[in-house]
């Protein structure tokens, strides 16, 4: 109990002071603000000619804002009040030719976009991008490449995210612990049907009774962090808003896990099955090996699904909500009254999308989980002994 | 397109902190709350078990108790019975004895007065025996004092003798 209870303000000390040191590694967070966040947006169309906050650049570009939003950048943007740009710059880590440079991304916020020799891209096909400066469409060969590390909004999402799943389901572990012979309550007892539901229905149906426990910590882990990520995603500002889940590293990475655990775990059985397959013609797999070859690629594939439709499902999403916001000002610009009608509408679909993104967002967490649970499941299942 | 290039820095923070979350996650909140929800379940698993074999053990000792209670009445007819047999038995023998005692006491008294109605006839006997003898001698002494006479009786006494 005492033991328990002493690293939970430790904890919060930990988070609160890890959100505020990735802000303050941009040295200057006020006079940042001075320069960058708080200019009028007629200074900062100077300043970002090619950067269009769609409406910025004068015509308005739906499939620009989209994809701005959808994708990861150096630096947050918060809101637009009137017209001040309320923006959170991200400290920028890079590794170029063997050393570190880190810096704020605020310091880009000049005429060509650049700092210490790099630029921020911000049109072309690495629009975003951060490049040596003077070589950004075609680098000079032999130069060494600038190799991006930075706290990006995607970073720093998953970043508060992870301490509020630690913050969560530690005090949630402390409950259980605390009340040891007694009911759930309150956050236990809102989480306490979805652990179940992992272990129960998702762990044990399609790894077995014997083996599932090994996974459990992955399996719950992915979960929670899909799915509080897919909720944050559909938050529309701050501390969500991030495309987390819907971005292709991240679910990557996931997948990538799920592969390495599958290949680790995988035993005699699974890879027999793989090179010799049961119930196949014998000329299928000699002397062309198609069906091993077939197995192998499926090894790649199952985890490569995974990575796609998470991916595909949660951007998709984010696109098509922020299509039904693209078309009020569409039309708005042809006339102001068409707009107005139009966004009623617009509202509407938008309510209706963000229900069944929410619905989305459990489906989404919950697929991923089981697919990779049912893919442990293969690669650990026993032969059957008849 | 940016959209479906995955960053490598992105990469590389996604794996730190996700590896992060498991290791974290997993030693201080998968860990003891998996425990517990095993325990709890276990502990309620054992305690349905627990429930169902008192309610059967309840049943046991509602049955042998009425066994038992059903035992001690067919016990308590049956003493009872014994002790009427018994009491009976006991009466008729008390009451063969007394009838055995009473007639022996009759019998007794009984040869009790016969023995003294023998005596008292053998004591009136002897008492007539010896008033007649008392009388003869009398009678003898008066007509003995005649010389013939005597001698007329002497005879007639060795006659008798003789028959003897």
């Amino acid at each position: 109990m005492t033991a328990s209870g002493s690293y939970m303000p430790a904890l919060r000390f930990l988070t609160l002071s890890l959100i505020f040191g990735v802000l303050l590694v941009c040295r200057s967070f006020a006079s940042v603000q001075d320069q960058t966040s708080l200019v009028p947006a007629s200074d900062s169309v100077f300043e970002h000619p090619g950067k269009s906050e769609g409406h910025a650049s004068g015509k308005f570009n739906a499939g620009e804002m989209i994809m701005e939003h959808v994708v990861d950048n150096h630096e947050w943007h918060v809101a637009e009040i009137g017209s001040m740009h309320l923006t959170i710059p991200l400290p920028v880590i890079l590794l170029y030719d063997g050393k570190l440079f880190t810096f704020c991304s605020s310091r880009f916020h000049n005429e060509a976009h650049s700092y210490m020799g790099f630029k921020l891209e911000q049109e072309g096909p690495h629009k975003g991008k951060i490049v040596r400066a003077g070589q950004d469409e075609h680098p000079v060969a032999g130069s060494p490449a600038v190799y991006d590390f930075s706290i990006t909004k995607i970073v720093l999402a998953i970043l508060m995210s992870s301490l509020l799943l630690v913050l969560v389901f530690v005090s949630v572990a402390r409950a259980y612990t605390r009340n040891r012979d007694k009911a759930p309550s309150g956050l236990q007892s809102l989480l306490e049907p979805l652990i179940i539901f992992i272990r129960d229905d998702i762990a044990k149906s399609s790894i077995g009774e014997k083996k599932y426990e090994k996974f459990m910590p992955f399996l719950l882990t992915v979960f929670f962090f899909v799915f509080f990520n897919n909720l944050f995603g559909l938050i529309p500002f701050f501390p969500g808003g991030a495309n987390v889940t819907g971005n292709i590293a991240v679910t990557l990475v996931l997948a990538v896990f799920t592969f390495i655990i599958t290949t680790i775990n995988g035993n005699k059985h699974y890879w027999v099955d793989i090179i010799n397959t049961p119930g196949v013609p014998w000329w299928l797999k000699f002397p062309v090996p198609l069906m091993p070859v077939v197995e192998i690629i499926g090894i790649i594939t199952k985890p490569f699904v995974l990575m796609i439709r998470l991916f595909a499902n949660i951007t998709a999403g984010h696109i098509i909500v922020l299509g039904f916001i693209s078309l009020i000002f569409i039309f708005g610009e042809m006339n102001a009254a068409i707009g107005y009608g139009v966004s009623v509408f617009s509202v509407a679909f938008m309510i209706f999308m963000n229900l069944l993104e929410l619905l989305v967002a459990f489906i989404q967490a919950y697929v991923f989980t089981l697919l990779s649970a049912l893919y442990f499941g293969l690669a650990t299942i026993e032969p059957e002994h008849h | 397109m940016e959209l479906i290039t995955p960053g490598l820095g992105l990469i590389f923070w996604m794996t730190l902190a996700f590896l992060f979350l498991v290791f974290v996650l997993g030693k201080f909140a998968w860990k003891p709350i998996l425990q517990m929800l095993k325990e709890r379940e276990t502990s309620i698993h054992e305690a349905l078990n627990a429930a169902n074999q008192a309610r059967e053990e309840m049943k046991q000792l509602k049955f042998s108790n009425e066994q038992l209670l059903q035992e001690a009445k067919n016990e308590r007819d049956a003493l009872l019975n014994e002790a009427r047999k018994v009491r009976d038995r006991l009466l008729e023998e008390a009451r063969i004895k007394a009838g055995e005692e009473a007639s022996r006491i009759v019998e007794a008294a009984k040869a009790s007065i016969n023995n003294e109605k023998m005596a008292a006839m053998t004591e009136l006997k002897n008492q007539i025996a010896e008033s007649s003898l008392t009388l003869a001698k009398f009678i003898l002494k008066r007509e003995l004092t005649d010389p013939r006479k005597q001698e007329e009786y002497v005879q007639e006494l060795i006659k008798e003798i003789k028959f003897n």
